[in-house]
This record gives C-alpha cells, structure tokens and sequence, in this order.
C-alpha cells in the first residue's frame, strides 16, 4: 500500500505561514523595469513613442475626419483638385486641399493611415509567428530539419524583399485571373510581407533556443515528462524572446515602407482603399502641373511615421542589448 | 584555399538551382503556358500536339533539368506578352541597369566614405552631427519618396534636369550608352542621386562607426606617441583599416541595389530590367518574372563570390584560417 510508504501529509507538521509579500502588480513592475528608466532618459524615445502614439490614434480616429472619402455620394467632381486652404485658391472645408476625385487629402491620409497601419502590423505579426515558430523549431530540433530551414533563410536572403513581395503579387495576379477584392489584396500585400521579413526572427529565435536549450530548467523540464511542443513554447520560448520585440518594432518601419512601395508601384492596394503608397501614386499624376499637394502630404506622412517608428526601434534595440551599455 | 574557393563556388551554384527551382515551379503552377499561348478556339487535338511539342507532358524533373539546361544557355523562352524571346529583351534593358547601378553604387561609395571619415573625425562638430541626423531622415525616407521630392524640385519647378528616360544614348556594338551625350548625363543625374541616397547613408554610418573604433585602437595611439601628425594617421592608417569591412558590406548591398533599383526605374521611366519586372508582375507575365529572379540569384553569387575573394586578398591572416577550415 502507498500509504505505508509515504508520510501522511495531512498530519505533518507544517511550517510556520511565510507573511505573504504582496507580488507587485505588473503595472508596478513595468514602471520599475530598466527598459522604462531607460525610455524616460532618452529624449528622442519620449518624442518617437509619443509621434507613434499619435499616428495611430490618428489612424484609430479616421471616422471622425471631415468627409468620407469612400464614399462616393459625398465627393463633388467640381471641387477637384483644390489647393490646401491657406494657397490663395483654397476653399473651406478642406485643410489640405482635394485631389482629381474632389476627395478630402486630409480625410484620405487618416484613411490611408489606417490602411497602411493595418497592413503593417498584420505583416509584422505574420512574419513574427513564421520566423518565430521555424527558428524554434530549427534551433530545437536541431539536426537535418535546423539545415534545411536554415538553407531555405539564405536562399531568402539573396532576394530584396521588395523583389519577393512583387514575386508573391505577380503570381497571386496570375492565379486569380486579375480579379481581386481589396480584401484579398491586404491579404497578398500582408503574405508577401510576412514571406519577406521572417528570416531575421528565425535567425535570432534559433541562436537564442540553441543557448536556452542545454540549460538545467530544460532538462528537468524533460525529465518530469514535458512534451517536447509544451517545452518549446511555455518554457524555452518566453526566455528567447526579447529581442525579437526590437526587430518587430524596426520590421513595422519596414513592413509600411514595404507596402507604400508596391502600392506606388500599382502592385498593392487600389485606388478605391488606397493606402499612403496609393495616395502618394495618384498624387504622383498630378506632380507636372504642379499640384504638388496631392502627393506632399501623404508622403510627408509616411516620412513621419516611419521616422518615430525607426526612432522607436533604435532606441528599443539598444535598451534590450547588454553588451552595448 | 583552392578548396575553400571550390567550396564557396558550389554553394553559390546550390543557390542558383534553388533560385531556379522556384522560377520554374512559377511556370509549372501558375497560369496554363498552352492556354496562353493558343487562342480559345484550339481543339483538344492541337492543345495535346502543342504540349508535347513543348514537353509538357513529360515528368516534372525531366522538364526541370530542360529548364536549367536552357537557361544555362541564356533561352527563357518567349515573353507571353510582348511575344520576343526573353534573352533579347534583357539584353536590350540590361545597359541602362548597369550603367545606373554602377554609377550609384560609385556615388554612394565615394560621397559616403568622405562624410563617413569627415563625421568621425569632426564627431561632436555641428557639421557632422547634423549630416547625421540627416542620415537617420534618410533612412526613413523611402525610396520613391526622394525620387518623387528630387524630381518636383529639379524637373518641374527649377527645370533644369529632365524627369524621365534615359536621354539620347550612343549604340557601342550591342551596349548602349548614356554616358556620351550630354542629355544622357543629364537624365542620369536624378535617378543616381535617388538610388544611391540609401547606400550613401548605410556606407557614411558604417565608415564612420568604424572609423571610431579604430580611432581607439593600439596601434592609432602608439603612431600619435611617435609624433605623426594627426591628418597623417587619420587618412593613412585609420582609413585603411576602415576599408575592409566597409568593402565587404558595401559589396553584399549590391543586391539591395538591383531592389531599388526597380523603384527608381519606375519613378523615372528609366528603360532597364526592373521597370521590365514591374511590368511583367502586372500582366503575370512568367517567362519574363522567370529570367529576372535568376537574374538577381546570379548577380547576387557572382557579387558574394567576389566579395569573398577581394576579402582573401586583402587580409592574409584570413588564408591560413579559412583554408583550416
């Protein structure tokens, strides 16, 4: 019987109650954390954070801008192309002008916003799970699966990302006839950019796995029986994670400029969702006759949100990396 | 060292036929090459004659090791849209890649090396801490953005360069140049400047961060102890300790060239290959989209080979280690 073996536990004497230390709320933690001591002592971050801050807020709040500019009852071909309202020719309700669509350019860009933000983050979390999960396995696993992965990330290296994006688009053109919903665009635009950008998590993921993994906590983890997916990502996984959150802000930068340069280059979203990329294209048309406001303001845009974006990740790489402290 | 050269020459071939498997599994999925080659009415007949007539109906690694045989010898077919080989077509657009290419990557390299050192040098001067932060700017900036700000300042309102085309350009046997008449220069400029604005900032921050580094090292200090004068061992002795790792990450860049290179080409209406891929990814024409991934994929080994090599003869100490291995 078990019993005659084990102490009764019931009966045991038990040790005396430890006071209870309340466990600091995470808010607490956070705000006593290195990475927010060193946020608070850089200017620029401060800046960038609260410049990124504001774009998506931006971004979030679209609705509320003055016209729906998808709308097409609310469009008035007669106020096409006006200049924005402090040129001599500019006209009341519109801050920044109009484009050939007698569309709101303040309203788009809030529009564009969004659209460019969506596309972006979805690229990022896409690209993020892919790399995330193939570099864990590789550097789990290790063996034929980590070389054949890992052949398969140089061989992916050799292509500029905006080279397999077009790659990726061309191919969903051709297979669906030419024929595509916006909907499905986003979706080839945030699959193109996930194919593009998964190589630098994987690369990270794994090296980090390849040290984590010989650690004591893993074998014990092993040795109670663990099974090996419940080992990767509940015990391995939140320890090799760090560093991936600075490349996925830098990556965000990247994904927007990404999908703004194949809308440009007419191979992302259409001119009825457009994006920055797509405002900035039509815009792009009216350069000559030097409209110049139709692409100004969209591309000033972009410029700024990548550049608080770029900050951002510059600074977050820096504060998560040790050796250069 | 024959053996290391041996080793790196088959990986870059490994690469290739990988490159050369996805162009080829392009054709084999995408879109049907006897549907776009015969019109609607063909009968099942002719549809049956053309496919073996084309070895269709052949087992996929035949067809695969037909596809790398031929494009071994530079034939990738027929261009589904515009109906004329897809060799002549690179060969016609091929010149106009090159010379911008070239003539950017030379811009960028000489400008960036001389503000690299200038900012090293000057570091807490108002000159350099400015170009540096300019830099980060530039950074942000898409492509397409400064080709767009480039051209409405220098085209439209200050007219003194044109905007599109390669200008008039001279045939030297099969090679046509722009560099021999003065409007082809001129049309050079603005596309250069754009391409080369990305690299200019990634070959400036490189120099200049190593620059500083070899600022503190043994040997800088240990010249300064002999009484050399500063300008002497800043130009001399630190800038050529610079070179090499600036050499070998410039050289990698080259195929980042070749993908913005694709941007600047559209924006400027520039007649080379990567205005040729945009055009092919709209209309999914594969033969064309075929030949430029294994474009790229051979520029890219052909660059990393070399790059390799000139790192072998600039450093001997690598010889003994790398042949070890």
């Amino acid at each position: 019987m078990a019993t005659d073996v084990t102490p009764d536990l019931a009966t045991a004497p038990r040790p005396a109650p430890v006071p209870a230390v309340k466990a600091p709320s995470l808010l607490a933690r956070a705000l006593d954390s290195d990475l927010w001591h060193s946020f608070k002592r850089s200017k620029l971050a401060v800046v960038a954070a609260i410049g990124t801050l504001v774009f998506l807020l931006a971004a979030l709040l679209a609705n509320l801008a003055p016209q729906d500019p998808f709308d097409p009852a609310q469009l008035e071909l007669l106020n096409s192309r006006i200049p924005p309202l402090w040129s001599a020719e500019g006209q009341a309700p519109f801050l920044l002008g109009t484009d050939d669509q007698g569309r709101d350019i303040l309203s788009a860009i809030l529009h564009g916003l969004r659209v460019s933000i969506i596309v972006g983050g979805l690229g990022v979390l896409f690209s993020a799970s892919l790399g995330i999960t193939l570099g864990l396995v590789a550097g789990y696993v290790g063996g034929a699966v980590d070389a054949a992965i890992m052949r398969v990330a140089d061989v992916q290296l050799t292509f500029p990302a905006i080279l397999i994006a077009l790659l990726v688009d061309g191919v969903a053109k051709s297979i669906s006839g030419g024929q595509m919903s916006s909907g499905a665009i986003l979706g080839v635009l945030v699959l193109s950019i996930g194919l593009s950008f998964w190589v630098q998590y994987a690369r990270t993921v794994r090296s980090s796995v390849m040290v984590e993994k010989n650690k004591d906590y893993v074998a014990a983890a092993r040795l109670i029986g663990l099974s090996s997916p419940k080992i990767m990502l509940r015990h391995v996984l939140p320890n090799a994670i760090g560093p991936v959150f600075a490349i996925a802000t830098i990556n965000f930068a990247l994904a927007i400029i990404t999908e703004a340069t194949l809308s440009f280059l007419g191979s992302g979203m259409p001119d009825t969702q457009p994006s920055l990329g797509t405002l900035i294209r039509i815009g792009n048309r009216y350069l000559f006759s030097g409209e110049w406001w139709i692409a100004a303001f969209p591309g000033l845009t972009l410029a700024l949100l990548v550049l608080a974006v770029n900050l951002l990740g510059d600074w977050l790489r820096d504060a998560l990396n040790p050796r250069l402290s | 060292m024959t053996a290391y050269i041996l080793r790196t020459i088959g990986q870059g071939a490994l690469v290739l036929l990988a490159v050369a498997f996805i162009a080829f599994s392009m054709f084999r999925f995408v879109g049907d090459p006897v549907a776009n080659m015969m019109g609607q009415e063909a009968t099942l007949a002719d549809r049956a004659e053309l496919s073996s007539r084309l070895g269709l109906d052949q087992p996929f690694p035949v067809q695969f090791l037909r596809f790398v045989r031929d494009a071994a010898t530079g034939d990738f077919g027929i261009s589904y849209r515009q109906g004329r080989p897809v060799a002549t077509l690179i060969a016609e657009r091929l010149p106009a890649t090159v010379e911008l290419a070239v003539l950017s990557a030379l811009f960028a390299s000489v400008a960036g090396v001389a503000l690299g050192v200038y900012a090293a040098i000057r570091r807490r001067g108002i000159v350099a801490q400015g170009v540096m932060m300019l830099s980060l700017v530039g950074v942000s900036l898409p492509t397409f953005l400064i080709g767009i700000g480039l051209i409405y300042v220098f085209a439209v309102e200050l007219r003194w360069l044109p905007s599109f085309g390669r200008g008039e350009t001279v045939r030297l046997g099969w090679w046509s140049t722009g560099l021999l008449t003065a409007s082809g220069l001129k049309s050079l400029v603005l596309p250069v400047l754009t391409l080369g604005f990305f690299q200019l900032t990634l070959i400036m921050r490189l120099t200049r961060a190593e620059m500083l580094e070899v600022m503190r090292s043994d040997f800088v200090r240990f010249a300064r102890a002999r009484g050399i004068p500063e300008r002497t061992i800043e130009l001399r002795h630190a800038l050529r300790n610079t070179m090499i790792p600036v050499v070998t990450v410039a050289g990698l860049q080259l195929g980042s060239v070749v993908a913005f290179a694709i941007v600047t080409e559209t924006v400027f209406q520039w007649p080379g290959l990567g205005a040729l891929f945009v055009n092919a990814v709209q209309f999914a024409d594969v033969p064309v989209m075929a030949a430029y991934l294994v474009f790229v994929g051979l520029v890219f080994v052909l660059v990393s080979l070399a790059v390799d090599l000139a790192y072998l003869a600039f450093d001997p100490r690598l010889r003994g280690t790398l042949a070890a291995r």
